[in-house]
């Protein structure tokens, strides 16, 4: 029940955000999330943003693993 | 998003199950997941047979609809029976209270409907004038959604929409497995979306207890490689807990998600299928948002509570025993056909064995 998928964040509208998911408009409260941006990969968890999908930080736990393994 | 078919990426997946394979325990190692849709990833992607000698993975109470108690299902049933208009997430719906489900009540008639989002319970209310009653289940990712729709109804200053209040928290559960000897956990697969809204710091506790745990996603590479960093502790003697699911989970959780819950609720004794009455383990609205507590609000007459005989949900929900174990297991209990709920959620532990085995 506490599945939560990345999306993109393409309009903001006060605490209403659209989101594309697999090509499909849809939308999303930001009620918990105000700080999201257009842009931002957000998590949408029962029509509500809880997160922002950090990019940055994916890369850097990829590259963690692979020194895990190297090591 | 393009980086989440990284942790899909099968070499890696490969080297990470080549450094499961490294481990050696001499003793029984068990880990706990404490997620449903770990239970359901572990299983689709077949981890338990990727494990070491010795390491055992056991699922604990995480699928929030498993967790509920009959006499909360009893009560939904009375409410839709009285002619209310009940609205409730997807999973809710089949799952057997002790007497009927909301499926078969809306066979007969009564106004049940599935939402997506709590949010279009309020649009329903507007939209239908009728008294409508949402069912307030899941765990710390569900609540802030069920607090911010409650606190917009305040704002529309709504009068006929109102929650059954049920949700419950994560850690107080955790501290009850921590804490059963018999049960001996090693080490806790924390909940990923659970951890956005609540950060680390609530599972601490578990720390001292000698017992590790990591934060992690739901893909295979971060299953496996939260394992495995389970598996490094464990050896090591180490107590830590470690976020695993950094692109998602900031360390402090999210500030506004936690307001809104502290906000709206306040944590309440909760009874849990398999683990019983807990302290401080569910949430109950506040007094300044009792107007929308349909508990408080209207009274119904429920029969008292019996258990589906034969069915070992609560144990299979302790980790006490697998589903295979349980005389009902795939004869009398299938997806088709289920008995308890731990078989009715796509996230059950039950489920999960069926489908994947």
């Amino acid at each position: 029940m506490c599945l939560a998928v990345p999306m993109k964040l393409i309009k903001k509208e006060g605490d209403k955000g659209i989101v594309l998911s697999m090509g499909v408009e849809r939308e999303v409260s930001l009620a918990l999330l105000p700080e999201a941006e257009i842009g931002d990969w957000v998590i949408v968890h029962a029509g509500f943003a809880i997160e922002r999908m950090d990019e940055e930080e994916a890369r850097e736990s990829l590259k963690l693993l692979e020194e895990m393994w190297s090591s | 998003m393009e980086l989440v078919r990284e942790f899909r990426d099968s070499s890696r997946v490969n080297i990470l199950k080549e450094k499961l394979e490294g481990f050696a325990f001499k003793n029984e190692v068990k880990i706990m997941e404490v997620c449903g849709t770990h239970t359901m990833q572990i299983h689709r992607f077949g981890i338990h047979q990727m494990l070491p000698e010795n390491v055992k993975l056991i699922s604990g109470p995480g699928c929030p609809v498993c967790v509920t108690e009959n006499s909360y299902i009893d009560h939904a049933i009375e409410l839709a029976r009285a002619g209310f208009t009940i609205t409730t997430f997807g999973d809710m719906i089949r799952v057997p209270g002790s007497y009927s489900s909301l499926e078969k009540v809306r066979a007969e008639g009564g106004d049940v409907h599935v939402v997506y989002s709590p949010m279009d319970s309020l649009e329903l209310a507007q939209r239908s004038g009728k008294e409508v009653i949402f069912l307030a289940i899941g765990f710390e990712t569900t609540a802030p959604t069920i607090g911010a729709t409650v606190k917009k109804a305040k704002e529309l200053e709504l009068e006929n929409f109102s929650i059954l209040a049920g949700n419950k928290l994560v850690p107080p559960a955790l501290k009850v497995l921590v804490e059963d000897r018999n049960l001996g956990v090693n080490g806790f697969l924390l909940p990923g979306h659970v951890s956005v809204i609540i950060g680390m710091r609530p599972y601490e506790f578990i720390t001292e207890y000698g017992v590790p745990g990591v934060i992690s996603g739901f893909e295979p590479v971060d299953i496996i490689s939260s394992i495995v960093l389970l598996l490094e502790m464990i050896e090591k003697g180490e107590a830590r807990i470690i976020n695993n699911y950094k692109r998602a989970v900031r360390d402090g959780g999210n500030p506004t998600a936690q307001r809104i819950i502290q906000e709206v609720f306040e944590p309440v004794d909760s009874e849990w299928r398999g683990l019983g009455w807990m302290e401080g383990s569910g949430l109950g609205l506040r007094e300044e948002y009792s107007e929308f507590d349909a508990e408080k609000r209207f009274q119904v007459d429920v029969p008292p509570p019996r258990e589906h005989p034969g069915c070992r949900c609560g144990d299979v929900l302790k980790g006490i025993i697998n589903p295979p174990e349980c005389p009902l297991f795939g004869k009398v209990c299938t997806p088709e056909n289920p008995v308890g709920p731990c078989m009715v959620s796509s996230e059950g532990s039950c489920s999960a064995w069926y489908k994947y085995g």
